[in-house]
């Protein structure tokens, strides 16, 4: 059975799906970006 | 000091509720800006042709493509030298602090090496980007492996495959970035045909980048677990509920074995890498193909790229995958599968089937990407969670020894071939089959990983600060 968990200090509070969407596209946007540039490049290889 | 505290391991305890999702944006934020270090590459041209101004026509005096190699070569052992240094002290503090750390390094090192190029003095440059920026590679890269894996005792595959991606795709972001960077301030006259002012500008974008990572991290509460996850307590062969320590583990044949296993999987991998555009471009020439048949340096180019996207992609496949297969059977079909890949690469070369080669090496990198990928997961099943980032950090000097057999091995067969008289697909037969070969003993290593002696275990319950005894 789990306890709850022990904090030393500031509890963090439930995520909000917001701030979860905002984590995703703060990272995913960059990487997206990325990938799709890397991508058209690849495409020189089929051309 | 209240910045000092708030970067404490304490200081990022999850409260109740807290959304482990989060967990692998952090995560990602901190992978996605130190893989910046793949596309160091872009820099190379301009760096030599710093006194000339024309990277066409280089100077004497212009650092040579020798002298700017070491650049790259010194991050990525100092990568592995920080990454084994450090990782009990990150288990220690905590991530934040680690990530924060990793982020003033990395950030650092661009800019003194910024001053290095400015003042044309490559020692900086060496300490710069090689030195203080590797050591923020180093650190940033082993930091949220531990705690992904404690936030994901039941997908550890999925959480570490998560960051890990975030290496490959990092310089993906970087290279177009950096040329935009360099296009941009060489029309604004900034001198050093742009590389200066790009270091400045990347320090700065990948220092608030990588603070996302530091204050979003969190570390799970000692007797946290995912909501109706219940640790087997039937103990698997390979998958252990025990802990052993950092330093335990270093007495382990196990960590050997999987250090052979890492060593010969990248080293394998570096040689189709490191000569992935030369190796097509000659493979395939007009003189092979036919007139203007051949792959050209554009087209050799977009190979290089699509060998990029199978690499992220693998890390994160093949290291999912895992979770399903079990870590020793995925090694197994790295090396198993990789033997008769690279193998078959000379044939395929010698037929001149360009679509099937091109196949063969996106299989043969995504198995590269996973090998990294899984490799945390696989510490974590033999040792436990308890100092997975610090003997992840120690592994890693196997990264470090195949960055720099991997090029000596490829170069010197490569070489030696041609001295020989070989041409085109021919002149690389030999590279491949050692790696096919070199593939066999990491096959073997795998093979023979067993369950961890008992008697390395720590004995009862483990301190949630682990290093601090």
């Amino acid at each position: 059975m789990n306890q709850p968990p022990v904090s030393s200090a500031t509890p963090e509070t439930t995520s909000s799906g917001g701030a979860l969407f905002l984590a995703w596209a703060f990272v995913g946007i960059p990487l997206l970006w990325g990938v799709s540039q890397t991508f058209i490049k690849a495409l020189d290889l089929f051309k | 000091m209240a910045e000092a505290s708030l970067l404490d391991r304490s200081r990022t305890v999850a409260g109740p509720g807290y959304n482990r999702w989060l967990i692998p944006p952090a995560a990602l934020a901190i992978h996605l800006a130190i893989g910046q270090a793949y596309a160091f590459s872009v820099f190379k041209k301009p760096l030599g042709a710093l006194i000339s101004g024309d990277p066409a026509a280089p100077a004497a005096a212009d650092w040579t493509p020798t002298q700017l190699g070491i650049i790259f070569s010194i991050a990525i052992v100092l990568l592995g030298l920080s990454a084994a240094i450090f990782g009990k002290w990150l288990e220690r503090v905590g991530p934040r602090k680690a990530m924060m750390a990793a982020a003033l390094c990395f950030s650092g090192g661009f800019f003194i090496a910024a001053l290095g190029v400015h003042l044309h003095n490559l020692w900086i440059v060496y300490f710069g980007y090689g030195v203080v920026g590797g050591i923020g590679l180093g650190i940033g890269y082993i930091s949220p492996v531990s705690t992904l894996i404690k936030w994901f005792p039941d997908r550890r595959g999925v959480a570490t495959g998560m960051a890990i991606m975030g290496f490959g795709g990092g310089a993906m972001i970087a290279s177009p970035l950096s040329v935009a960077l360099m296009d941009y301030f060489k029309t604004t006259g900034t001198g050093s045909l742009g590389v200066a002012a790009t270091f400045l500008t990347l320090g700065v974008i990948y220092l608030i980048f990588m603070q996302f990572g530091v204050w979003t991290i969190r570390v799970p509460a000692d007797d946290w677990a995912p909501a109706g996850y219940v640790p087997s307590t039937q103990e698997s062969a390979l998958i252990t509920n025990n802990n052993v320590s950092a330093d335990n583990a270093l007495k382990t044949p196990q960590f050997w074995l999987l250090w052979v296993v890492l060593v010969t999987n990248v080293t394998a991998g570096i040689g189709v890498l490191e000569t992935a555009s030369p190796l097509v471009q000659e493979s395939f020439s007009d003189a092979a193909m036919g007139a203007g048949r051949g792959v050209t340096a554009a087209a050799a180019a977009g190979f290089v790229g699509l060998l990029s996207l199978f690499n992220l992609l693998g890390r994160f496949f093949w290291s999912s995958a895992s979770d399903k297969l079990g870590r020793k059977v995925t090694y197994a079909i790295y090396f198993g599968l990789g033997i008769v890949l690279y193998a078959l690469i000379p044939t395929l070369g010698h037929n001149l089937q360009l679509a099937l080669y091109v196949g063969v090496a996106c299989v043969i990198i995504s198995m590269y990407g996973g090998g990294f990928a899984t490799i945390p997961a696989y510490l974590s099943d033999l040792f436990g969670k308890y100092q997975v980032g610090a003997i992840h950090g120690r592994l890693l000097t196997a990264w470090s020894t195949a960055g720099i057999l991997g090029p000596l091995i490829v170069n010197f067969l490569h070489e030696s071939r041609k001295a020989e008289g070989f041409t085109g697909a021919a002149a690389y037969q030999t590279v491949f089959y050692a790696m096919a070969v070199l593939l066999v003993v990491g096959l073997l290593a795998n093979f023979a990983v067993t369950a961890v002696n008992a008697k390395y275990n720590e004995k009862g319950p483990v301190d949630a600060e682990p290093g601090g005894h």
